[in-house]
């Protein structure tokens, strides 16, 4: 019983730190420019699908290929953002939510047309497949590597966000845009920066989900309501809400599959609900 | 009264809102091969007009209006499927219930931000989605209903294989729903919709009950969608989960978009352009429709303001501009 529970544990903490990674860059775009980004979770599929072709078709070692799936989902977030996104910062949400809706139907049909409708299998390499004991509680090693990744990813973040120039940048942007302009931060440059590396993260955390969220065309989607709640539940004022929104919500998305199949994804969204009415500002909001 | 010339003017019905609703009718003689097809635009006309309402005239960004669509096509199955064959009755159980849930989530709906209220009805749509699927031997899951059983049209009509009695019965109850919400829209609620939609805390500040108008128009909006997916369940005899699905939400909102959204034809003409063009294109591969669906999104938004309806008046209006001019240079 314990055992199990504590599996489930380890196994939400994984599953939540994805969401995290993928989702954390929607509340830089949120957050900074206000804008509703529905496509966020396409870069996601973006680096999946980067590392899995680096991988098959050019035998690129799985390590290697974590990078590679980064850079590539950042320079194409970029890409993005110089040529549409920016169009719309200062439009409707609704204008922003059809074009973001638009890009998604893109992004599914042109992923279905390349690499056909099926799921995306990866061959992981020997020394992060298996399990290990611990204390008598069986711990797949692939989730060991994804919550090590994810904390230290985390803490980088946080020292970058708070203790450099550029972190104080991106706080100062949140905050106030128009001071921040006033005061000679270039918010324009320090959106693209931040934005390019919140779609370079998706890519990360799309190539490290491939195992555990699956990869196929419907993945934009399909996980499109994590992501968001993931934002809109941790708030886009600091990174720790988001970290907590994300843990809370893969924790509880593995416990109630587990523990009631019968009712699946139907936690998930009751959950959502419920948060969003209670906590309209997010988790963990910074007055 | 200032005012008042104007609006009666608009509220009586011109020749061209006739000519529209003849050539509909007329349809028995000119497209007698494609009623279904027809029908199929009706009912998803009768949904988005459903939707104009809270997204055009108000402003609540919703992406899970199928879920009443949804309600209100299972409830006049179940009712089918139980040996209640009457559709009319059917049809006024359905948008009860539709509305009921409409009223009981607007509580939800109205009270976030855009974003919230986003989130909010998209989980709205997902949970009953999912809950359909759960409850799949109520629901028949994605095999859907069997078994529904109608029974003639006022006792007299029976619903026949070329879906003659059921485009007539579409086009009846869409044109009598439409004449409602025209009249609303141009009733001094309606102008207040507007104005919450354009200025929400200006209209707090006038002292017009914001959240209780929200909740009337989402409830209102919810019951049409209802009778909008019970007229599909009672025309094909027919219903499966999908009457759910995300798909269907985010297409009626692409529907309002093409057609004109806070235009009351907006819906319908959105509709007729997204259901033919499905019809036909994803007859020639569902992948490319998608993308191309999309690409026409994203134009949209960048390039055409309003849809079909307000590139339309727009031309009018250049039009005119054009032969004001010339009529004073001569």
């Amino acid at each position: 019983m314990i055992a199990s529970l504590l599996g489930v544990l380890f196994d939400g903490l994984a599953y939540g730190m994805l969401l995290f990674l993928i989702g954390v860059g929607l509340s830089v775009t949120l957050g900074l420019m206000n804008f509703v980004n529905l496509a966020h979770g396409a870069f996601g599929m973006l680096g999946g699908y980067f590392c899995v072709v680096a991988m098959a078709r050019w035998n690129v070692p799985f390590l290697a290929a974590l990078p590679l799936a980064f850079a590539g989902s950042a320079l194409s977030g970029l890409l993005f953002e110089r040529v549409l996104f920016r169009r719309l910062y200062r439009r409707s949400h609704l204008d922003q939510v059809l074009l973001t809706i638009g890009l998604t139907f893109m992004a599914i049909a042109a992923a279905t047309f390349a690499f056909g409708p099926q799921q995306q299998a990866m061959q992981l390499p020997e020394y992060l497949s298996g399990q290990l004991n611990v204390l008598g509680v069986d711990l797949n090693i692939y989730r060991v590597f994804l919550l090590a990744l994810g904390a230290a990813l985390t803490v980088l973040l946080t020292l970058i966000v708070e203790r450099t120039r550029f972190g104080a940048a991106v706080r100062a942007s949140v905050d106030n845009a128009r001071v921040a302009e006033a005061l000679g931060i270039r918010v324009g440059l320090v959106f693209q920066i931040a934005f390019a590396a919140g779609c370079g993260l998706a890519g990360l955390g799309g190539a490290l989900g491939v195992e555990v969220l699956g990869l196929d065309p419907l993945f934009p989607l399909k996980f499109m309501v994590y992501f968001l709640l993931v934002v809109a539940v941790g708030g886009t004022s600091t990174l720790k809400g988001p970290l907590y929104a994300a843990l809370l919500l893969g924790v509880a998305d593995v416990a109630g599959k587990y523990y009631i199949p019968e009712v699946g994804a139907f936690i998930i969204y009751a959950m959502m609900v419920i948060l969003l009415i209670l906590r309209p500002q997010g988790l963990v909001s910074r007055s | 009264m200032s005012t008042a010339p104007g609006i009666v003017r608009i509220v009586r019905f011109p020749w061209h809102e006739a000519v529209f609703w003849l050539v509909l009718a007329a349809g028995f003689w000119l497209w007698p091969k494609h009623l279904p097809l027809a029908s199929q635009v009706l009912i998803a006309g009768l949904f988005t007009l459903s939707y104009d309402l809270i997204l055009g005239y108000s402003g609540i960004l919703s992406l899970g209006h199928a879920a009443y669509f949804g309600i209100g096509a299972y409830a006049a199955g179940l009712l089918a499927q139980g040996g209640w064959g009457e559709p009319l009755s059917g049809l006024l159980a359905a948008g009860a219930c539709a509305g009921l849930a409409g009223f009981l989530t607007s509580f939800l709906v109205v009270r976030g931000q855009d974003l919230t209220r986003l989130m909010v009805t998209t989980a709205i749509g997902l949970l009953l989605f999912e809950l359909a699927n759960r409850l799949s031997s109520i629901t028949g899951g994605v095999d859907g209903l069997l078994g529904i059983e109608m029974a003639p049209l006022l006792g007299a009509f029976r619903f026949d294989m070329y879906g003659r009695t059921a485009y007539g019965y579409c086009l009846a109850v869409t044109f009598l729903l439409f004449l409602g919400v025209r009249r609303l829209v141009h009733s001094p609620f309606g102008w207040s919709l507007r104005g919450m939609r354009d200025n929400p805390r200006r209209m707090l500040a006038l002292g017009y009950p914001v959240s209780h108008r929200l909740i009337a128009v989402y409830s209102l909006s919810a019951a049409i969608a209802g009778v909008a997916g019970a007229l599909l369940t009672q025309t094909t005899q027919f219903v499966s989960i999908d009457v759910f699905s995300f798909g269907r939400s985010a297409d009626v909102m692409v529907m309002l978009i093409v057609g004109g959204a806070g235009v009351l034809y907006g819906g319908l003409v959105g509709a007729a352009v997204f259901t033919l063009a499905y019809h036909y294109l994803s007859a020639l591969n569902p992948v490319y429709w998608q993308f191309w669906l999309g690409a026409f999104l994203i134009a949209i938004v960048l390039v055409g303001r309003g849809g079909v309806l307000g590139a339309w008046a727009r031309a009018v209006s250049t039009l005119r501009e054009k032969h004001r001019r010339t009529v004073t240079q001569s």
